[in-house]
């Protein structure tokens, strides 16, 4: 523990690490809770799978890998949100395929790219201990806008993911509503690719915010509760993983999932402690 | 009176099954119409296409001299089925300000004249004492007051219900139905039913729906009639031309 806040005072690269937990926890707490109050996990995973398309064609380019995988996530975002409005019996077959195809892609490009043999691993997996300053620039921005949006449209997107049909009636106008919704979660996803990778992303998108529904029945709280869970599971994930050299994503991961485990566990004892004190 | 629902010629079938044919239907302001009918006699599909949820494969609907999807913003729908999940994070007043979107400002959160007309909704449908409950912790009958109040919320012209009672006991019914009663001074109301006897002492009119449409005041509804309607559809379709 010494050893990792000694490293935090005098390594740039773990402030911007740090940096970097902070500023994807905002968008992990906001989106992760639309996403599991809304139920679309999958619908998320494919996102992030498709932004490996982008992320490849971006390095084949010479382009940026991040800006790459923004596009990526969007047009993916777009696309599937498109699928779940008109072609609702065929949803998980459509997700999946462009959840394997985009990865797919992504692959065939990065193995074509001319010069040095790129890590693959750090796309798949993260690598928050290499997070320039510039990728914070870019995180920040994305937080703005997420909480911008959320903010300006959160009665839209509170009947968009509570009542489709009572939506509609109110004049709302949900195909509108719904793709940003999706689009969001796409920003959200490229947000936390930087700190976990694309595979593990879901995770740390779904984990907070579930253990957050174990204790609070309201959207808001729901969202500042998640935003504090996913800070404390990437901050104490890095910390761990610091010493022994672990892979920091994946300590992580492991991290939010002891979180989500102990949250079921302690609500779940919560209910019967409530329950037996009713009936003395 | 003034007609603010005119349906003409209406047919409505879903994939190939008819569900509802040549329905001829205006209703006038002020109106209390029970709409009654056999189990899939197309009751609540005659209320979706009334609200532009469904569109009619041949015939018009106008409400308000509009569309339905232009003129149903000054209706108020209590559905029979909550299209939600019971176990969504929302209290019951965060539910009936939903009520106000499309009234309200397009931006931020609610303003308080809206959090007032909501707690009003609450007050007339008797549970403002719950206001700030989690709906999982729910009764049937708090949640259909609560849809109710949701609807009222919109400060509407028209009240749509369908089957609000198919899932109360009979005290919460007869509130529910006195309070509509009241309600009818200033809105015109909708009722959908399976529960003839009971309704016909509230409605003024009663529209029988089995695919096709036979309109009576209440007074004219005897034993012949609900035999017709629910005995022998055949037979009353000829009744009907």
């Amino acid at each position: 523990m010494t050893e990792f806040l000694s490293a935090l005072a005098n390594y740039t690269f773990m402030q911007h690490a740090l940096m970097a937990c902070i500023l994807s926890s905002i968008g992990c707490g906001i989106i992760g809770t639309y996403v599991v109050v809304k139920r679309i996990g999958f619908l998320a995973g494919g996102i992030a799978h498709t932004v490996l398309a982008g992320m490849g064609i971006a390095y084949f380019m010479g382009g940026s890998p991040l800006l790459g995988a923004v596009i990526a996530a969007l047009f993916a975002a777009v696309f599937i949100s498109f699928i779940k409005l008109r072609w609702k019996q065929q949803e998980d077959i459509l997700v999946a395929a462009f959840w394997s195809v985009g990865m797919a892609i992504g692959i065939l490009f990065i193995s074509r790219t001319p010069g040095y043999s790129v890590d693959l691993m750090s796309f798949l997996f993260g690598n928050i201990l290499l997070v320039s300053k510039s990728d914070l620039i870019l995180m920040m921005m994305l937080d703005i806008v997420t909480v911008g949006i959320v903010f300006l449209f959160y009665k839209q997107f509170m009947v968009a993911v509570f009542d489709e049909e009572f939506a509609r009636l109110r004049g709302i106008r949900i195909e509108v509503y719904y793709t940003l919704l999706m689009c969001m979660v796409a920003l959200t996803v490229v947000l936390l690719i930087q700190i976990v990778g694309l595979i593990l992303v879901i995770a740390l998108l779904i984990f907070p915010a579930a253990c957050a529904a174990q204790f609070f029945h309201s959207i808001f709280k729901m969202m500042l509760a998640a935003t504090a869970i996913c800070l404390l599971a990437t901050v104490s994930g890095l910390a761990i993983a610091y010493q022994p050299d672990l892979p920091a994503g994946a300590t992580i991961i492991v991290t939010a999932g002891v979180f989500y485990a102990v949250a079921i566990a302690s609500s779940r004892l919560l209910k019967q402690l409530q329950k037996k004190s009713v009936a003395n | 009176m003034n007609p603010i629902i005119e349906i003409d010629n209406v047919s409505f079938s879903y994939s190939h099954v008819p569900v509802v044919r040549d329905i001829n239907l205006v209703i006038h302001e002020g109106e209390f119409l029970g709409v009654i009918g056999p189990n899939a006699g197309g009751k609540s599909t005659l209320l979706k296409l009334i609200l532009g949820l469904l569109r009619p494969d041949a015939g018009e609907i106008t409400v308000f001299g509009k569309s339905p999807d232009k003129g149903r913003s000054r209706i108020g729908y209590v559905p029979q089925y909550p299209a939600f999940s019971r176990d969504f994070p929302i209290n019951v007043c965060d539910v009936v300000l939903l009520g106000r979107l499309g009234e309200t400002r397009w931006y931020g959160g609610y303003t308080q004249e809206d959090r007032e007309i909501a707690m009003d909704a609450l007050k007339a449908v008797e549970i403002d004492n719950i206001w700030n409950q989690s709906i999982d912790s729910l009764s049937g009958g708090q949640l259909q007051r609560m849809l109710i109040a949701r609807a009222l919320a919109s400060k509407p012209e028209i009240l749509i219900l369908d089957e609000p009672t198919a899932n109360i006991d009979v005290r919460a019914e007869e509130d529910i139905f006195a309070l509509l009663k009241q309600y009818n001074d200033h809105m015109t109301i909708i009722v959908v039913s399976h529960d003839i006897g009971f309704i016909s002492g509230y409605v003024g009119r009663v529209a029988c729906l089995n695919q096709t449409l036979l309109c009576h005041t209440t007074s004219e509804i005897n034993g012949k009639t609900i035999e017709e309607l629910y005995g022998a559809p055949v037979r009353m379709i000829q009744h009907a031309h």
